[in-house]
């Protein structure tokens, strides 16, 4: 247990490095950035207790905020994509009851994890560029920026998955 | 009461999200109202810490351009000073006599730490403060022209809206007339910036240098801003301008932030006249 919490401190506090330092100054095309620190919300485990889960991704959001000072964008986002993670997760599964203990996206296989990974990532930076612009004049930025945005961000995503945890 | 409870229990999950969710989305309001203070911002010692050690990596960067920018600065100043005026030979006696300098602006030098801007609402960091007399609503320039206004000052740093924000809105006019308009970004492009609420009598052509009016207290009059590079008129009025800007937005290092010193004497005018 405490092993756990050590391991996803450290990897807080790297995601959030990473992604200030490093990620936001890519700007493919001239404007691309991916959001790599949803990976937390990705990987961290399934458990019924939600609570801390959704603070600590609350707070993840929140951090890239006071880096980036865009108000609560980043917070409103993750948190919202980690309370309907469940949710989006029995929808791509369709069954409600699986083994909590022992889920983990390596095990599923490609189509269903690519599309589980897309759908977080596709919310995510639809609620952030949403919040950003916060005006309907805007409407095909919005989606030409999240759609860009979603395709980098899920690929970038996946080669990390994959390099980087343990296949079971 | 039991229900009460009962109810909370099996919501209490989507009660938390609810209140967090609730507390995000007052966070990015009030961080769309530009009167406000923001209570997230990087302005603190944690943020800007980071972004000081990160930035002493980033700048050997751009080190070449900069000091490319510093030294044509130098050589427009000395141009500006060799240019002095002819004065009557005065040999044995020099008289200095203060009364007749006037200094009405003061400038300090500052450093920018992090830019962020493929956002539609580009804020910056630099590293003065309030403990270096930095105040908000002070202008920031460099020498190629207008960056950005102060916006939320720590002991260390503050943060700046840049002209490539929503809220921003500088006065400013062409270089050879004296009509005003207000400067405004669209958010498409970084290079591109709009010129709004020019009267149409104003005669401008493709090409005209822009600068900023002078009409508030934040710039003073005559600072570059850039030039116009395409407008449209309907029912002769302007509707569209763009103005290319001189500054090169995606690469900023150093900056001078102008602070006003008679700004108080003014605002308490302002103040008088309005009652």
């Amino acid at each position: 247990m405490n092993n756990f919490i050590i391991q996803n401190t450290i990897l807080f506090i790297v995601l959030v490095l990473l992604q200030v330092l490093i990620l936001n100054n890519i700007n493919l095309f001239g404007y691309l950035n991916p959001y790599i620190y949803i990976i937390f919300v990705i990987l961290y485990p399934l458990r019924k207790e939600k609570g801390s889960f959704l603070f600590l991704s609350f707070l993840l959001g929140l951090s890239i905020d006071f880096f980036l000072n865009s108000g609560g964008i980043n917070a409103a986002a993750t948190l919202f994509i980690a309370y309907f993670r469940l949710s989006i997760l029995t929808y791509i599964l369709r069954k409600s009851d699986f083994d909590y203990q022992l889920f983990n996206v390596n095990s599923l296989p490609f189509g269903k994890s690519i599309t589980f990974i897309f759908l977080l990532t596709f919310i995510h930076s639809l609620i952030i560029y949403t919040l950003e612009y916060f005006s309907f004049n805007d409407f095909f930025d919005i989606i030409k920026k999240t759609a860009f945005s979603t395709i980098f961000t899920v690929t970038m995503i996946y080669f990390i998955i994959i390099l980087f945890t343990k296949k079971r | 009461m039991q229900q009460i409870i009962k109810f909370l229990q099996k919501y209490r999950y989507f009660i938390l999200f609810l209140l967090l969710e609730f507390t995000a989305i007052a966070f990015t309001i009030q961080s769309h109202s530009y009167h406000s203070s923001k209570f997230v911002n990087s302005a603190n010692s944690i943020t800007g810490g980071i972004y000081k050690k990160a930035n002493t990596i980033n700048q050997f960067f751009n080190l070449e351009i900069e000091n490319q920018r510093l030294l044509e600065e130098n050589t427009r100043l000395k141009n500006i000073l060799s240019q002095k005026r002819i004065q009557p030979d005065i040999p044995y006696n020099t008289i200095i006599d203060t009364t007749l300098y006037f200094q009405s602006y003061n400038y300090v030098s500052a450093k920018i730490y992090t830019n962020s801007y493929t956002k539609r609402n580009n804020v910056l960091l630099i590293n003065k403060g309030s403990k270096d007399g930095i105040q908000s609503e002070m202008g920031i320039v460099n020498s190629k022209g207008i960056i950005g206004v102060t916006k939320s000052i720590s002991k260390n740093y503050s943060t700046i809206i840049s002209i490539l924000n929503k809220h921003t809105k500088i006065n400013v006019k062409s270089k050879k007339e004296d009509h005003f308009g207000t400067l405004a970004w669209n958010g498409k492009d970084y290079r591109t910036v709009q010129l709004q609420d020019l009267p149409r009598q104003a005669n401008i052509k493709i090409g005209d240098t822009i600068i900023t009016g002078g009409k508030s207290t934040i710039f003073p009059e005559g600072e570059l801003v850039g030039t116009i590079k395409d407008f449209e008129i309907e029912n002769n009025t302007f509707k569209t301008i763009n103005i290319t800007l001189f500054n090169d937005m995606s690469s900023l290092s150093n900056v001078n932030i102008i602070q006003n010193l008679h700004k108080k004497e003014i605002q308490l005018l302002e103040a008088t006249n309005d009652e």
